[in-house]
């Protein structure tokens, strides 16, 4: 029972970070129906922005969560400048030119980073040392508790921030119908620049949720744990937001149980094949709705 | 004195020259009409004037403002809306939040869209029974219907319609039509093309006949229904 338990806290809390990157995939997905595979690289650009800003901060006596919104901070960047710069321009020619675009993005973030950082794992410090409660035997590590905290509250606020506010509204209303968005006075160019900005912020928290459970970056950290969270994304139904935390959630879960009663080598193998299953029944995802392309 | 004035307008697709040196005026108070047949060009001028399409050359004046030069997005906040062919409803989003979409550039003030919002819905009962349904699940003249509501929530003093009555039953298109003159009777401007000429020319002041790109023949709506080549070409007698 305990062994359960245990893992049951261990999937959620990679499930939430699956789910956060997973939402970044689904609202760019959602608005401009393109793949941003650049998106998993955000996640690495945080996390280097954590490793270098933390002991930055703590040596000029600044608290060390301070560092955490600078790396929103470059998230955002870099997520705007990467729309702007590269996917802008190849909007209107047509879905392969933006997912080559895309792959190549990822491909640069992955080698610029090589070339800035090194190829050498860096070990991010800890933001926030934090007990680790022992209760009746069930090891729960209180960050993991600040993790799916910070999870849910991302999430339950972008989703009242898509659902209430007018700028939400713009949100919802961009991928319904581009040219009615303009009729009714949307800047859809500004509405997409504003999606890049939040998934990309969104990819900065969750690659604080990931170093806070795995210490440590690489320059390409961010290739598996994008894909992951993809398939996630496409599992909850692309475009979906709560599909994004629902899949996210599942494929969180899925690997933790898999690697402890089934077999640790199998976890990815069976994770994929259960999309496979999941979208042979239903080909738009769990929670996607089942729309033709709008031509 | 003319509200909207088009000029010389030349629009290209690629290499193709859709529309030729197109100019029409409309008036404060007038329902004017574009007809024409398939592929002459209707759609591509108000796609035009909405700024929906860049034109090659000519000008589009919206009283004093060159739209042109405007941000399309910003050409609905100069009173001007435009219910576009094919409805083009947030089909994922309820009926009501369409309506508060139309609405949109006027988000700060919430008074005024409960106002408005109630007079759609006194226009339009059947929207206001369906207000929590999706605007996909309507049917297409119920979709017209909240197509010209969600235009006329953001009080415009110009309305652009694009074939209200395409798809729709001959019952239903008279309703539409009906409810075009109500909206003008309110002191609305509007700017019509259809494909239903007999409809269009019945109902305004004056019309354009525009054939492959050009503007073929103009002047008062009901000299045009009782014009001998108009009737052969356009209304099928």
């Amino acid at each position: 029972m305990s062994l359960f338990i245990q893992s049951l806290i261990n999937g959620l809390n990679q499930g939430a970070i699956y789910a956060l990157v997973a939402l970044g995939y689904s609202m760019v997905y959602g608005i401009i129906r393109m793949i941003n595979f650049a998106h998993g690289d955000f996640i690495m650009v945080g996390a280097y922005t954590l490793f270098y800003t933390i002991p930055l901060m703590v040596s000029m006596g600044m608290p060390a969560w301070l560092s955490v919104i600078i790396a929103i901070l470059v998230c955002v960047i870099i997520g705007v400048a990467v729309e702007v710069i590269a996917y802008k321009p190849v909007r209107g020619a047509g879905s392969m030119s933006a997912l080559i675009t895309a792959l190549a993005m990822s491909l640069f973030l992955e080698n610029l980073a090589l070339v800035l950082f090194g190829a050498n794992p860096k070990a991010v410090p800890e933001i926030f040392s934090m007990p680790i409660l022992n209760i009746a035997g069930i090891i729960l590590p209180s960050k993991y508790i600040v993790t799916l905290i910070i999870g849910i509250v991302m999430m339950s606020g972008l989703a009242f921030f898509v659902k209430y506010t007018t700028l939400g509204q713009a949100m919802r209303a961009v991928p319904e119908d581009k040219q009615a968005s303009t009729l009714v006075g949307i800047n859809v160019n500004k509405i997409i620049t504003v999606t890049f900005a939040i998934g990309s912020g969104l990819a900065a928290v969750a690659s604080l949720m990931y170093c806070s459970t795995y210490p440590r970056c690489t320059t390409d950290m961010g290739s598996m744990l994008g894909l992951k969270a993809f398939i996630a994304a496409v599992l909850g139904g692309i475009g979906s937001i709560p599909g994004a935390m629902v899949g996210g959630i599942i494929v969180g879960l899925l690997e933790i149980f898999v690697k402890v009663y089934i077999a640790p080598g199998w976890y990815e193998a069976i994770t994929y094949g259960i999309l496979i299953v999941v979208l042979l029944v239903k080909p738009a995802g769990l929670l996607g709705k089942n729309v033709g392309e709008k031509v | 004195m003319s509200l909207l004035k088009v000029t010389n307008l030349n629009v290209h697709y690629g290499a193709i020259h859709a529309l030729h040196d197109i100019s029409l005026e409309v008036n404060e108070g007038e329902v004017v009409t574009l007809i024409g047949a398939n592929g002459a060009g209707k759609t591509t001028t108000l796609h035009t004037i909405s700024g929906l399409h860049k034109a090659t050359s000519g000008s589009i004046l919206l009283e004093e403002h060159d739209l042109m030069r405007t941000e399309p997005s910003k050409i609905i906040t100069l009173g001007m809306a435009h219910v576009p062919e094919g409805r083009h409803v947030f089909a994922g989003m309820t009926v009501e939040e369409n309506l508060l979409m139309g609405a949109f550039i006027h988000n700060r003030e919430k008074g005024k869209i409960e106002e408005d919002l109630k007079s759609v819905y006194e226009r339009f009962p059947r929207l206001k029974e369906r207000c929590r349904q999706a605007a996909g699940t309507l049917s297409g003249g119920e979709q017209q219907m909240l197509a010209v509501g969600r235009a006329l929530m953001s009080r415009p003093k110009i309305l652009l319609m694009d074939e209200p009555s395409m798809g729709l039953s001959p019952l239903l298109v008279k309703e539409i039509f009906k409810i075009i003159e109500e909206v003008h009777k309110q002191g609305i401007t509007i700017l019509l093309v259809e494909q239903n000429a007999k409809m269009a020319l019945s109902i305004a002041d004056r019309a354009y006949v525009l054939e492959t790109g050009r503007i073929k023949m103009s002047g008062d709506a009901k000299e045009l229904l009782s014009n001998d080549d108009v009737r052969k070409a356009y209304l099928g007698v």
